[in-house]
């Protein structure tokens, strides 16, 4: 049992999706989700805890040994991330009950959880294989559920929205398979660790350059990097609630490991820093991002929208992270990969919880917030101190890594930029501050409105919570991205 | 009760208190008498910590490690107890006003001003006793985060202004500036823990060791050296037990005491001597000094004018600092406390005016001793002490930095510091002045045989405790300086 734990990992969510179909009560499915997901993170603990012990685990799909069948191959990178995405998706899941019955009829929340089931498969399928084309089917399986999940709006924009995506995520995805194509091509493989094996002895040869190109352009295009980003603000601010927080958690962070993947895994740290101008273009593109997608979140009315912009923000933070590429930058990355899940995630259930009683979450929505849901609100003060790095928070362990290995790499700029970068942060932060407790509720309204349903306020706490935990605690983090970034650079030192 | 409790007391008594006055909220009494025990047992425990460390015993704590390297530590030395001692002991009078004041001027959400208040003076706690500059940078982010409800307590669009100005300028300096030289210090030196001497080794270079200076004086935005001063006449918005404890003494003094334990514990007398910056940063600080008098001299809102004032006054105290003699620290540290009791008490008598009589504009207060003696009395020896004459204790603090100008060779600071102190008897002294010797003005007659009496017996009690002090600290500086002398 234990040594098929690899496979358990994304069989486990890809069998149950169409269980959903069959059990139609929509309190039952979510509680069958429910037990999926929880017993996902299981899995994903154990995994880790196994990778930790023993090291990398590789684990042979159908016996076929690994060259000419499908590898799963969980080190310490995908081990943690598959962590973040299981526990992420089980507090979301948890929370999702009565804010999916309020935003949906009944014939789709069935249809819900099974969309969930299938992209949480894809995604955790994407992390854990270790074959390039399997990484692609995982891939269409998870983006092909999230247009349709973004698609289950109450907003008829969230249509449009869905279809901006899929074009958008189409472009993408094709661009890694061609990618893939040129490398299978040149190397006759599709494993990725035979591929690392093979790939140096071509050099720069034209076709892997221009493998990597599509791949790395591709796998941008679903991290939402700048200004590859356009899709990102609609689709979260008018998927449902429940899928806006699950994407903001887990999605954007399976890409970035994707990334990491392909940048230090498969082409390897020494042949992506020297074939491309990577380094500066990452530093580059990541600090436009935050100031720009940062200044732009200010100015908006959805706070949703505002969020949006933001996690295009930080996810600027973890590519400056990957440009400086030394072993402290990336384990500030992959720290930020794991904060920021947990940041949005709570943020996003909070504002899920706003728009259960309220219907909207425009800023004027906020207005007296303070008084009538002040545990709600106390919970988005709370993500949103995290969010611009105040210490005793995991926002600023995060920060703290990112501008030690700034300034460690001699590059002063950059980590003023990034400190800059969170002062942003602070204004549409307090924005909502503002209107929570200076604004009072307008006197007409609904006079009835009291706090969230204990189902969302509890899941919101417990990933809020984790924000003030992970950032006083910070061992286990710290010490598992440590050893990630050792592990993944520490060869180059 | 060993020392290590009293300290551990001396951080979690306020919070505690925080909790108690949450929890008391509708028994208003009850809620005041939380803060006054709390207050006092406060008080009491740093006090107790006096003796142990004059006898020159090491008293710390360990709360948790964060990060390798980076914990929340804590480490009494004297010039923090000095200010702790400060802090808690004004916290007692600044309650016994506050509440005077506020059911006097009928305030709305007092618990939850109360609370805030106590938990100010938690973070203040915290700063004074740090043992290194992340458990320093950690509290002076929560001061901040705690007193902006307390900045923008009326609710109003004015006070929301205020408070966007206050959080934004401290944030924002801190953020860039601050964080950013306590990253610097970090990979420089490898500790963050404040040393005698200084941690940085001899061979790091003058240029960066100059960068980093600069990014300390302007990080600590809570010592208001222009221009990031702009945050604490905004923040006078506030209710004015507010800007009497926070404004005048606890935040404001954070702030300098600050920079006062970078530069001795961080840097080094040795080292800080030897550093390009210091120089202009002197000038800088000096250019404070003046230009905020001279602004203070021509603002007729009251409020304004002290807080300019303060602005003037926190300048002397950095100025002392970078002076880098040991007479300019000891002038730097008394002036911590000297300027306390002086503006405090300045503060509870504006704040008795506005109670008593509505008024706030400095040009009507023609003539109000005759209604209000003892308010304006206070007032007056309060001014001198923040001028520096006797018979108050400020005499003291500039006699000192004066020493310490000399001992530095700057002449020319010396006369600066003699023009400003001019200046400040020009901002000041009228107001008293005429408040006794001038006839009311004659618009105003009409209303004030309205009978314009003294303010509720609390806050005037308040200030009379205050007012004393000014002129006991001249009689009993030893106390003060003994710990300042074990202190540099």
């Amino acid at each position: 049992m234990l040594s098929h734990l690899p496979i358990l990992q994304v069989i486990l969510p890809l069998v149950a999706a169409p269980s959903c179909m069959l059990i139609r009560r929509s309190s039952l499915v979510w509680f069958f989700s429910l037990l999926v997901s929880a017993g996902a993170l299981v899995v994903s603990v154990l995994l880790l805890q196994q990778v930790i012990d023993s090291g990398p685990i590789s684990y042979r799909l159908g016996g076929w040994e690994a060259p000419w069948g499908i590898e799963y191959r969980i080190d310490l990178l995908n081990a943690w991330v598959l962590l973040v995405v299981t526990g992420l998706g089980t507090a979301v899941i948890a929370a999702a009950r009565q804010s999916v019955q309020r935003e949906m009829d009944d014939l789709r929340q069935t249809l819900f959880y099974t969309l969930y089931l299938l992209c949480f498969a894809g995604l955790l399928g994407i992390v854990a294989t270790g074959d390039v084309f399997n990484v692609f089917v995982f891939l269409e399986i998870s983006s092909l559920a999230t247009y349709a999940l973004i698609a289950l709006g109450r907003d008829r924009r969230s249509l449009w929205a869905a279809f901006q995506y899929l074009i958008m995520g189409t472009i993408g995805a094709t661009f890694i398979l061609i990618g893939i194509g040129f490398l299978y091509m040149m190397t006759g493989t599709l494993n990725m660790a035979d591929l690392a094996l093979r790939l140096p002895e071509l050099g720069s040869s034209s076709t892997v350059l221009a493998a990597f190109a599509f791949i790395v352009v591709g796998v941008c295009l679903k991290l939402a990097l700048f200004p590859l980003h356009m899709w990102l603000p609609n689709a979260y601010a008018f998927a449902p609630s429940i899928v806006t927080a699950f994407l903001a958690a887990t999605a954007t962070k399976v890409a970035l490991y994707l990334l990491v993947r392909f940048i230090v895994t498969v082409f390897g740290i020494d042949f992506s820093l020297t074939s491309l101008p990577l380094q500066s273009l990452f530093i580059g593109l990541g600090l436009v991002g935050v100031f720009v997608a940062s200044v732009v979140a200010i100015y908006q009315v959805d706070i949703k929208r505002m969020l949006a912009y933001s996690s295009v923000a930080q996810i600027g933070y973890m590519v400056v992270g990957i440009g400086i590429s030394s072993v402290v930058a990336m384990q500030a990355t992959l720290l930020h990969l794991f904060n920021h899940a947990l940041m949005k995630g709570g943020l996003f259930l909070a504002l899920a919880g706003l728009v259960y009683r309220l219907g909207s979450s425009r800023i004027d929505a906020f207005n007296g917030l303070g008084r009538t849901m002040p545990w709600t609100m106390a919970a988005i003060v709370i993500g949103g101190i995290s969010l611009i790095g105040m210490p005793l928070t995991v926002g600023f362990v995060s920060k703290w890594y990112l501008i030690t290995a700034a300034i460690e790499s001699d590059m002063w700029l950059v980590a003023l930029l990034v400190v800059l970068g969170s002062l942003i942060a602070a204004i549409y932060v307090w924005r909502l501050v503002e209107a929570g407790y200076f604004r009072q509720a307008p006197a007409g309204g609904d006079v009835t409105v009291g706090e969230a349903p204990l189902s969302l306020l509890v899941p919101t706490w417990i990933l809020i919570g984790a924000n003030i935990y992970f950032g006083i605690d910070t061992r286990l983090p710290v010490e598992v991205t440590g050893a990630v970034a050792q592990y993944l650079l520490g060869g180059i030192q | 009760m060993s020392a290590v409790g009293l300290l551990q007391l001396s951080l979690l008594i306020p919070l505690l208190a925080a909790a108690g006055i949450a929890l008391t909220g509708k028994h208003q009494n009850l809620r005041e008498s939380v803060s006054l025990v709390a207050g006092t047992l406060l008080f009491a425990s740093v006090c107790n910590l006096y003796p142990v460390i004059m006898a020159g015993q090491a008293v710390e704590l360990l709360w948790l490690e964060v990060l390798p390297g980076l914990a929340l530590a804590f480490r009494v030395e004297p010039l923090g107890l000095l200010f702790a001692m400060v802090a808690s002991g004004l916290w007692i009078v600044t309650t016994l006003y506050a509440i005077g004041y506020m059911r006097g001027h009928g305030e709305q959400n007092q618990t939850r001003f109360f609370a805030f208040f106590a938990i100010s003076i938690a973070a203040v706690m915290g700063i004074a006793f740090a043992e290194n500059l992340f458990t320093l940078f950690v509290f002076y982010e929560i001061l901040t985060l705690c007193t902006y409800p307390l900045v923008t307590h009326a609710g109003t669009d004015k006070a929301r202004e205020g408070g966007r100005v206050y959080l934004g300028i401290l944030l924002g300096t801190s953020v860039a500036f601050f964080l950013v030289a306590i990253i610097a210090t970090w990979l420089l030196a490898g500790t963050l823990s404040f040393q005698r001497g200084g941690v940085f080794s001899g061979d790091t270079p003058a240029g960066l060791l100059s960068l980093l200076l600069v990014l300390y004086v302007f990080g600590v935005g809570k010592a208001a050296i222009m221009p990031f001063h702009r945050w604490l006449p905004a923040a006078m918005v506030a209710p004015t037990p507010v800007s009497a404890l926070l404004h005048a003494v606890a935040v404001v003094k954070a702030g300098v005491f600050v920079l006062l334990k970078v530069c001795l514990l961080i840097f080094g007398l040795e080292t800080l001597r030897e550093i390009p910056a210091t120089q202009w940063l002197l000038y800088l600080a000096g250019a404070s000094i003046l230009l905020a008098a001279i602004v203070a001299m021509r603002q007729e809102n009251l409020k304004k004018r002290l807080a300019y004032s303060t602005v003037s006054q926190l300048g002397y105290i950095t100025l002392g600092a970078l002076l880098a003699t040991s007479a300019g620290m000891t002038g730097s540290a008394m002036h911590i406390v000297m300027h306390a009791f002086g503006k405090i008490t300045l503060f509870f008598c504006a704040g008795a005016i506005l109670v008593a009589a509505h008024k706030t504009e400095v040009g009507q207060l023609r003539g109000l001793g005759r209604q209000m003696p003892i308010t304006m009395g206070a007032f007056l020896v309060a001014s001198l002490c923040i001028i520096g004459i006797p018979p108050t204790g400020g005499t003291w603090s500039k006699w000192y930095l004066l020493l310490g100008t000399l001992e530095a060779g700057e002449l020319w600071l010396m006369g600066l510091l003699m023009v400003s102190s001019l200046l400040s008897i020009a901002y000041l002294l009228p107001i008293p002045l005429r408040a006794f010797f001038s006839d009311a003005l004659p618009a105003d007659t009409g209303d004030a045989s309205v009978a314009v009496r003294e303010a509720p017996w609390p806050s005037l009690l308040a200030l009379g405790i205050t007012a004393t002090g000014c002129v006991l600290l001249l009689i009993y500086p030893d106390i003060i300086y003994q710990l300042i002398k074990a202190g540099i």
